[in-house]
């Protein structure tokens, strides 16, 4: 309660005159504030405050740059899926056309094959027909021959004329089945 | 002043019982000396004064002595206040690229004025110590002849007294007008002014405060207790206002300094 006592004698000042030694220690005190502030505490904080801005800078540099490499990898795999589409439809295309190109060529040779075989066939039976028709002229004409012998009782096995008879017996068969058919 | 007003407290002093109402008025910012040090008289406000340099300095000492980069809770909160100060006002009024060499200035200015300020309804402090003119005017004073220097260094003399009596040729007439009005007003009234708008907003805050407080005590008596609690909830109530006001006026003193600053380094009045 002392402080809010007032000094008997003293008479209040006139509050606008500013009391010297208030002037010099307020002028004092703020000095100390200042001093500290500007040399030392605010430099401190700046230099942290420049750190921070650097680091969050920085930060944000890195994440770009991984943001950068991501997408061209991003774009690599992409370029390297589509390139294996591509390959992979241009295989399929190649397999089709191979397969297309072999079943052709397997049904030419088939076709081929198939008319060897019915040509060679029908080599062969007029081969067997002529000399079927060679080895029948042959016998016909001995049974018959052996037959007339017998019928005649000699034999006539050794005379050219017999077998120009023979032959011209044929033919004149034969003129027959040519004239029939 | 009689005898028995001297007395600012008498704890015996009760309404309805023959005793007048102790009211506050210019002894309430009178000290009588603590202690005297080499021919000064300390009081109670010099005391606080240093005490708030002390608390400043404090504070930013464990905000910022060792500071991180990723901060601890009172590097955060001193890094709001710095930030506040630095981005809300001095970037605003000077601009960042000639403001920064400033912002110390403003930094110790603004947290020195508050501090002054707070003292008010800090208990057992509870006196506003830039109620009292000289310290108002001291730092007043400080930003006056800065706000001077700094004019003349950017504009020599002839140019820096254009830049102070705001002069302009297309004015034309009315010139001399305002050459003298412009005069007056930054070289005379200006410092005037922006000391005592801090002064008079925590002297009569601080008186405000101390006549609701004596009155609550005053009027504890009989039927005055009914207006005792009124006069308590104002104490409260004030002491809440004053709280705003403090931060305001420490916050204008700043901004005021900052636009002579500005003043003295801009092309044109």
């Amino acid at each position: 309660m002392n402080a809010l006592l007032l000094a008997q004698a003293e008479e209040p000042q006139p509050p606008l005159i500013p009391h010297l030694d208030e002037l010099v220690i307020g002028l004092i005190a703020f000095v100390i504030v200042f001093g500290f502030l500007a040399k030392k505490l605010l430099p401190n904080i700046n230099k942290v405050l420049d750190e921070r801005r650097e680091a969050i800078e920085g930060g944000i540099e890195k994440a770009e740059s991984a943001q950068i490499e991501a997408q061209s990898v991003l774009e690599q795999y992409k370029a390297q899926l589509a390139e294996a589409r591509h390959e992979a439809a241009r295989l399929r295309q190649e397999a089709t056309e191979q397969g297309t190109a072999i079943i052709q060529e397997m049904k030419a040779e088939g076709q081929r094959q198939r008319e060897e075989i019915i040509a060679a066939g029908h080599t062969q039976i007029e081969a067997d027909r002529k000399a079927a028709s060679a080895s029948l002229r042959q016998d016909v004409g001995k049974l018959a021959t052996d037959l007339a012998g017998k019928l005649v009782g000699e034999s006539l096995e050794d005379t050219a004329r017999q077998s120009r008879t023979i032959d011209r017996f044929l033919d004149e068969l034969e003129e027959k089945a040519e004239a029939v058919r | 002043m009689s005898a028995d007003q001297t007395l600012a407290f008498d704890p015996d002093c009760h309404i309805f019982s023959g005793c007048g109402f102790p009211a506050p008025g210019l002894h309430t910012f009178m000290y009588e000396p603590i202690a005297t040090v080499g021919g000064i008289d300390i009081t109670k406000p010099m005391l606080l004064a240093v005490l708030g340099s002390i608390v400043v300095v404090g504070f930013f000492w464990a905000a910022f002595n060792k500071p991180k980069l990723i901060p601890g809770k009172m590097q955060m909160v001193g890094e709001a206040g710095y930030d506040f100060v630095r981005r809300g006002i001095v970037y605003e009024i000077i601009g960042k690229k000639d403001g920064e060499k400033y912002v110390p200035f403003m930094v110790s200015l603004f947290f020195f004025v508050w501090i002054m300020n707070l003292w008010s309804i800090i208990p057992l402090a509870q006196f506003p110590v830039t109620s009292l003119i000289a310290f108002p005017a001291g730092l007043a004073l400080i930003v006056y002849v800065m706000w001077i220097s700094l004019t003349f260094k950017k504009h020599g003399f002839v140019g820096g007294w254009k830049n102070i009596v705001g002069y302009d040729k297309s004015l034309g007439a009315i010139l001399p007008m305002v050459v003298v009005l412009e005069f007056f007003s930054n070289l005379l009234i200006r410092p005037f002014t922006h000391a005592v708008r801090l002064f008079a907003n925590m002297f009569a805050g601080h008186l405000l405060i101390v006549m609701f407080s004596l009155a609550t005590w005053y009027l504890m008596n009989g039927l005055g207790f009914v207006y005792a609690g009124a006069s308590f909830v104002m104490v409260l109530v004030m002491t809440a206002f004053e709280l705003f006001i403090q931060a305001v006026q420490a916050y204008v003193f700043v901004l005021l300094a900052c636009s002579y600053v500005q003043g003295a380094l801009s092309e044109h009045h």
